[in-house]
């Protein structure tokens, strides 16, 4: 017998304190593998969000630090421009991304930086208990939305892999999902593809991963991973938005 | 005999259910009669046989809870 699945060298043992079912665990493991496959782990550098994602730290199996609210593509610039032989990523999410931290993330790109950033949207603020984010889909029930977004009070979601693409130092812009065991292996694939667009030095990479929040969209995981197919993907699409040969 | 075996590490087990949606044989399920340390039913082999050791189930679970072996 020879074993096709277990746990990757670049995490710990550590149990995760994910909610049951959350995506952010399954997103960490594919993350870990293309470090491990890819044989970078002595070589990479990891920025933490502020979010569920806050603890990232304690699951690497490599060097890793914790940035300010939405400020890791600012820490990871610095890293990067002192160790250019190093891998050097980010993990955000989308109330840290796209919110508190979307002039960083805009001109970490704009400038080129030679980052990969994996970018969780699961529309809302899962840490913090379910608030609207500036991803949250227009209806969609929160806790700062009771009624549904609406259009009118709040404006539209971003769809920021396409918002990023526009940026000439973007290098390698993609959206991908982790619904299902297909897309799971495509995310993984891009990832990949990410990471290499860094080690080859050809400018900034993000691959945003549509992800669930079972508890704060009220949802078992199962339903969860259903509205991402249902909803999420109509309004976030799926593919590579800029590839930079 | 089964093609794949599948090994749970039990204690890091949420009852998510993934694994059991997901695995194309349904060789999997719920241990109701135990509980985990979080407190949950963990998710166990049902039907060995059945297993091929196409490793969905571990692909899938976001905890880290599934090995998976394949002749
Ligand atoms: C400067 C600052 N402002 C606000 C907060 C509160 N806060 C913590 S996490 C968070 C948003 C997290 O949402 P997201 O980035 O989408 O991550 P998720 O938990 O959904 O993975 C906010 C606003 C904070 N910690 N620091
Ligand atoms: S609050 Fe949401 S995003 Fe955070 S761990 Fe729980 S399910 Fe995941
Ligand atoms: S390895 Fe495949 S067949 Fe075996 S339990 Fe897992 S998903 Fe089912
Ligand atoms: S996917 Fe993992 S955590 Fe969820 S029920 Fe299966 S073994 Fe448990
Ligand atoms: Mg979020």
């Amino acid at each position: 017998m020879k074993v096709v699945a277990k746990r990757p060298e670049s995490l710990y043992y550590k149990k995760f304190h994910y909610c049951p079912g959350c995506t952010h665990g399954i997103i960490h493991r594919i993350i870990a593998e293309c470090i491990d496959e890819m044989e970078l782990r002595e070589k990479t550098i990891g920025v933490c969000p502020v979010g569920c994602g806050v603890l990232a730290y304690e699951y690497f199996n490599c060097d890793m630090l914790e940035a300010a609210h939405g400020r890791a593509p600012a820490i990871a610039t610095g890293i990067k421009r002192m160790l250019q032989d190093n891998f050097v990523f980010t993990y955000q999410g989308d109330g840290d991304l796209a919110s508190i931290g979307m002039a960083e993330i805009v001109h970490a790109s704009a400038r080129g930086e030679n980052i990969t950033v994996i970018f969780i949207n699961n529309t809302i603020y899962g840490m913090t208990g379910g608030q609207m984010a500036p991803t949250t889909l227009i209806g969609q029930v929160t806790t700062t939305s009771p009624y549904g977004r609406r259009p009118e009070l709040t404006g539209y979601p971003i769809r920021m892999a396409e918002l990023l693409a526009t940026n000439e130092g973007s290098a390698y812009i993609c959206r991908t999902s982790v619904h299902n065991p297909a897309h799971v292996l495509k995310t993984k694939k891009a990832i990949k593809k990410a990471i290499q667009t860094q080690m080859e030095k050809k400018g900034f990479s993000m691959v945003e991963i549509l992800s669930t929040c079972p508890t704060n969209w009220g949802m078992n995981p199962i339903e969860a991973l259903e509205r991402v197919e249902r909803e999420m993907i109509p309004y976030f699409p799926l593919g590579e938005f800029k590839v930079k040969e | 005999m089964a093609k794949g075996r599948v090994r749970f590490y039990s204690d890091r087990c949420k009852a998510c259910e993934l694994c059991i949606k997901f695995c194309p044989k349904g060789a999997l399920g719920l241990d109701k009669k135990n509980i985990n340390a979080l407190g949950y039913h963990p998710a166990t082999v049902v039907d060995p046989e059945r297993c091929t050791g196409c490793g969905t189930c571990a692909l899938m679970c976001p905890d880290l809870v599934i090995e998976v072996e394949r002749e």
